[in-house]
């Protein structure tokens, strides 16, 4: 069977686009094929700077004739619905099938398609793969009509069997499908044609074109550390850097060079930062010292003189860059030595947090009030909370994070230093803005916490009060994220902390500037995110609901813990029985109440114990009653469980053995109370009510 | 290599005989203060309606926060744009572009070229196109754009647009590390000047105005009536009641969109803007460019006809 070979080629595709691209390509082409019936064997996708690339192997040379029958109205129906049956078939009255049915005569209608060849279908689902392309942003070009990325320039589209390879025709307004396309920009010999996609890669290969974007970046990481190597050096790692590089060469040539000495004093974070987002230069550390002391730039071409003259500009340029760097940082420097971090942080004043939450400084000072009152909870110390709260923030004016916004947080540390600032608030000025994302580290330092979660709590209730929540998948303020953050910082610390009273204080903190939030519900948004946060971690919505119903579902800290003992408790074998016991001592007590028209809350009497099985169910509730309100008392939920779990067997005893509705009615009401006093238990450790299955 | 420029005025002839020969009429800078090549009507008015258009020009550029008394290596609160505008954008403008580095001494099979995505971007002209900015063993040395909205008007067809940083670009090929030190004329001629001698005094003398002298006052006076008078020209009827013609004044009324936005920058340097005015003030500015853009597409440059 042939194997077919697309290949769009356009001028310079953004870098953090082309993966991604050539997988739509792959997706678009691919289930456009197997819609119409062509079933292929394997794809694969590429992409370069200048193409997408697309192999689908194993393709039919037509699509298979397919019989399709309609069951319609029957027949003497009324004539409307008849006519929309002929519309929705295509088909005319006398093209119909009046067919036997059980109950009379139904008219069917009998389509066969023939088979159509594989050409014909590409060529049909290339188009529309390319009119409909989903680039984030596309442009026109010329006098055309056609959108792309940037300019596409030719098409390839050829199948290849064994009797050889032919050009499927495709026409895409001004362009026709050929079999020609070119090599690298610079180093390529020109056009040539292609029969296969193994000749493809080969000769693009001998142009100077590398096609898997994989393989380029498999080369630049090997020349990079081996030139590293040689020099006594190493490569700091950065994969998202050389991810975007592939995919600004079509056939990379590392080089690295040397950082002016000037400059070698800078903190390393402002080398590598100021390198990568401006020169997207790999930094190369000396591994002795620790120090980055050169760089690696990935050129696009083999350059006679060895890259000198390349080197030597991208040095100049480095240069530059630097000394404005350097400038910025010892303006800064002069800056925090003359007037401290408090005296960085006073234009704070003059900048807008949000056009109705007041200044960044108005802010500062209520997230420096908020972590006062919160540090009694992680164990800091209120001075040193308030101490680091009030500097956390002022890098923000700083040149350098001007320029580089990136560093903000990380420069907060070097400046509090410089101030005579200590460990706690230095690392304060840092650690408050973690985690940033799911994967980052969580501080546990005490100030970090108290002032990362008064940050976090301040922009929630602040941005509540505005009535600014995330809807849908807009949430421009990123408090999905704090949430998140808050949920991470409580749960690693295992800190306890009565939220509801911090949102509280927060809120009043607020003061003028903005309406009362609407407390309950940012709680319920917390608890959501913890749903999630949760959830990902294989713990169910329905055990976590039965969590939140219980009080004090503010300590996120209990809540999480308690959802975990029941995930695991619930999962085991003693825990699903007990349920099941659970809950034919909830029915039967519930149909009870509502029919006698009262409740069975009071103390069962053993003494009108009549079955074995009685007495035992007794004695194990007399005993698990106490240990388990012990348990729960210290919140140690496993134990909770555990005696929860030696009920289970007198439980199944009891039902297995025991008639509860008896025409004694004071035996029968006896053993209600017995039931009531099981559900009391077993709703002490969690709503077990809302457990689903 | 025994072709290289010597100095800054030869890269610019260099450039503008390289476009001249490949159909550009190589037009002079547009006559009025402006933060880029784009604002001269060849640009942003030439971008838009169905007629072709080829054009380049030397555009001295004026950004007044970017001055730096003359003693930064590479900053200027005047510098000089070359810029070029082709409509519709010739199929093969990368190449062609290329070859404009040729020309003035780049060898391709020693410097790295690299075309690095830049989505383009103008709010005062309510304009954007997707390119990339060119660079050259790592500095960018051009920005090239395809036009895709100009004063909030689609481009059809779409214009390729080039701009080149003629200075930092000069200082590259030259191998010059300050900008002041550059040979503005050729080194060896009888009165060899560099570009500190035509602009080092002129540079500090605007510095000090740009950023403590000018009168906030009138500037803003100033903005408001080059609103004002946009406004009123684009109000008068089309006919024209001493020659009886059609005359849309598209032209004069963008002339005032040009002055407000350069007024705007201005009050900017002198730090009198704030933060949230910001916003509204090149809000202002893209308003006026709407309206010129609106009455550019009434006149027969603009495509109107009978």
């Amino acid at each position: 069977m042939p194997d077919l070979l697309i290949e769009l080629f356009s001028e310079e595709i953004p870098a953090r686009l082309q993966e991604r691209a050539a997988e739509d390509l792959r997706k678009l082409v691919t289930e456009g094929l197997v819609k119409a019936g062509l079933v292929y064997a394997h794809a694969g996708a590429f992409s370069t700077p200048r193409r997408l690339a697309l192999v689908v192997e194993g393709v039919p040379h037509e699509s298979p004739a397919v019989r399709e029958e309609r069951k319609g109205p029957r027949f003497g129906a009324p004539e409307r619905a008849i006519e929309g049956f002929l519309k929705s078939t295509g088909l005319t009255m006398d093209q119909l099938d009046l067919r036997d049915d059980r109950k009379g005569q139904v008219w069917f209608a009998v389509t066969e398609r023939t088979g159509r060849p594989a050409a014909e279908i590409i060529a049909e689902v290339l188009e529309a793969a390319v009119r409909t392309f989903p680039w984030p942003k596309s442009m026109r070009w010329g006098t055309g009509n056609l959108r792309w990325v940037r300019p596409l320039h030719s098409i390839v589209c050829i199948l290849t069997d064994e009797a050889g390879s032919r050009v499927v025709p495709v026409r895409i307004d001004e362009l026709t499908a050929g079999d020609t396309t070119e090599g690298h920009r610079f180093m390529g010999s020109g056009g040539f044609s292609v029969r296969s996609f193994e000749e493809y890669e080969t000769r693009l290969k001998r142009g100077r074109v590398i096609l898997r974007a994989g393989e380029r970046a498999d080369r630049i990481w090997t020349e990079a550390r081996n030139l590293a190597f040689a020099h006594g050096m190493e490569v700091v790692e950065d994969r998202g850097l050389l991810a975007e590089v592939a995919g600004l060469v079509e056939w990379p040539v590392v080089l690295m060079g040397e950082i002016g000495a000037e400059f070698l004093t800078l903190p390393s974070e402002v080398l590598q930062t100021s390198m990568r987002e401006h020169q997207k230069f790999f930094s190369v550390r000396n591994a002795a010292s620790g120090r980055i002391e050169r760089f690696l730039t990935v050129a696009n071409i083999e350059a006679p003189d060895q890259g000198e003259a390349i080197l030597s500009g991208n040095r100049k340029v480095l240069a530059a860059r630097l000394s404005d760097a350097k400038f910025f940082w010892e303006n800064d420097r002069r800056t925090v030595e003359r007037v401290g971090m408090t005296g960085m942080a006073e234009p704070l004043a003059t900048v807008t947090f949000h056009g109705r939450l007041g200044s960044m400084a108005a802010r500062v000072g209520r997230i420096a009030a908020l972590a006062r009152e919160i540090a009694p909870f992680v164990s800091a110390d209120p001075d040193m909370v308030d101490e680091a709260a009030r500097i956390a923030k002022a890098d923000l004016s700083s040149d350098m994070v001007r320029e580089f916004p990136e560093l903000q947080g990380i420069m907060g540390n070097y400046y509090a230093r410089m101030a005579g600032h200590g460990d706690d608030a230095a690392l304060a000025c840092e650690e408050h803005h973690l985690p940033k994302g799911p994967s980052d580290k969580v501080p546990i330092r005490p100030v970090s916490v108290a002032v990362g979660l008064a940050d976090r709590i301040d922009m929630l209730t602040g941005f509540w009060a505005i009535d600014e929540k995330p809807t849908g998948s807009r949430d421009s303020f990123g408090l999905r994220r704090a949430a998140l953050g808050v949920i991470r910082l409580i749960l690693v610390g295992d800190l306890r902390i009565p939220l509801g009273d911090v949102f509280r204080k927060a809120a009043s903190n607020l003061g003028a500037v903005a309406s009362t939030p609407d407390l309950e519900d940012l709680m319920s948004f917390l608890h959501d995110r913890l749903k999630v946060h949760l959830r990902d971690r294989g713990i169910r919505n329905d055990i976590i609901d039965s969590c939140l119903a219980m009080p004090g579902n503010d300590d996120l800290a209990v809540l999480a813990r308690r959802a975990e003992a029941l995930n695991a408790f619930i999962g085991s074998d003693n825990g699903a029985n007990l349920l099941q016991g659970f809950r034919r001592a909830n029915n039967i007590l519930v149909q009870a109440e509502s029919r006698d028209g009262r409740d069975y809350r009071s103390s069962p009497d053993p003494a009108l114990a009549v079955d074995g099985t009685e007495h035992a169910l007794f004695q194990a509730l007399e005993a698990a009653n106490p240990a388990i309100d012990n348990a729960m008392e210290t919140e140690d939920f496993g134990t909770a469980m555990l005696h929860m779990a030696s009920l289970r067997p007198p439980i199944d005893a009891f039902f297995e053995t025991v008639q509860i509705d008896t025409d004694d009615a004071v035996l029968r009401s006896n053993r209600l109370r017995m039931l009531h006093r099981i559900r009391r238990i077993c709703l002490s450790v969690a709503d077990l009510t809302r457990i689903e299955g | 290599m025994a072709d290289v420029p010597r100095s800054f005025q030869d890269i610019i002839l260099r450039l503008q005989t390289y476009w001249a020969g490949n159909g550009c009429a190589v037009l002079q800078p547009y006559d009025m203060e402006v933060g880029a090549g784009t604002f001269h009507p060849a640009t942003t008015l030439r971008s838009l309606g169905t007629r072709a258009w080829a054009a380049s020009y030397v555009q001295p550029s004026r950004r007044p926060t970017d001055g730096r008394y003359g003693e930064n290596p590479n900053r200027l609160q005047h510098y000089y744009q070359f810029q070029v505008l082709m409509k519709p954008s010739p199929p093969d403008f990368q190449d062609i572009y290329l070859g404009s580095l040729e020309a003035i001494g780049v060898d391709m099979a020693f410097h790295d070229i690299r075309f690095v995505e830049d989505d383009w971007e103008s709010p005062t002209l309510g304009a954007w196109g997707l390119g990339w900015e060119v660079w050259c063993d790592g500095m960018e040395v051009s920005q090239f754009t395809y036009f895709q909205q100009v004063g909030g008007r689609d481009c059809h067809p779409v214009p390729g647009e080039l701009t080149y940083g003629l200075e930092r670009l000069a200082m590259y090929v030259l191998g010059v590390d300050h900008v002041m030190d550059m040979p503005f004329n050729d080194p060896d001629s009888p009165i060899p000047l560099s570009y500190g001698d035509v602009f080092r005094q002129a540079e500090e003398e605007y510095s000090r105005w740009n950023f403590d002298v000018a009168d906030t006052e009138i500037l803003f006076r100033q903005f408001r009536d080059s609103e004002r008078e946009c406004a009123r020209i684009l109000a008068e009827p089309e006919t024209d009641p001493r020659t009886g013609g059609r005359i849309v004044m598209a032209h004069p009324a963008y002339d005032h969109c040009i002055k407000a936005s350069h007024l705007f920058n201005l009050l900017d340097a002198r730090g009198v803007i704030s933060p949230t005015e910001r916003q509204a003030y090149i809000a202002r500015v893209r308003a006026l460019a709407r309206q010129c853009v609106e009455a550019f597409l009434q006149t027969e440059a603009g495509g109107w006809t009978e």
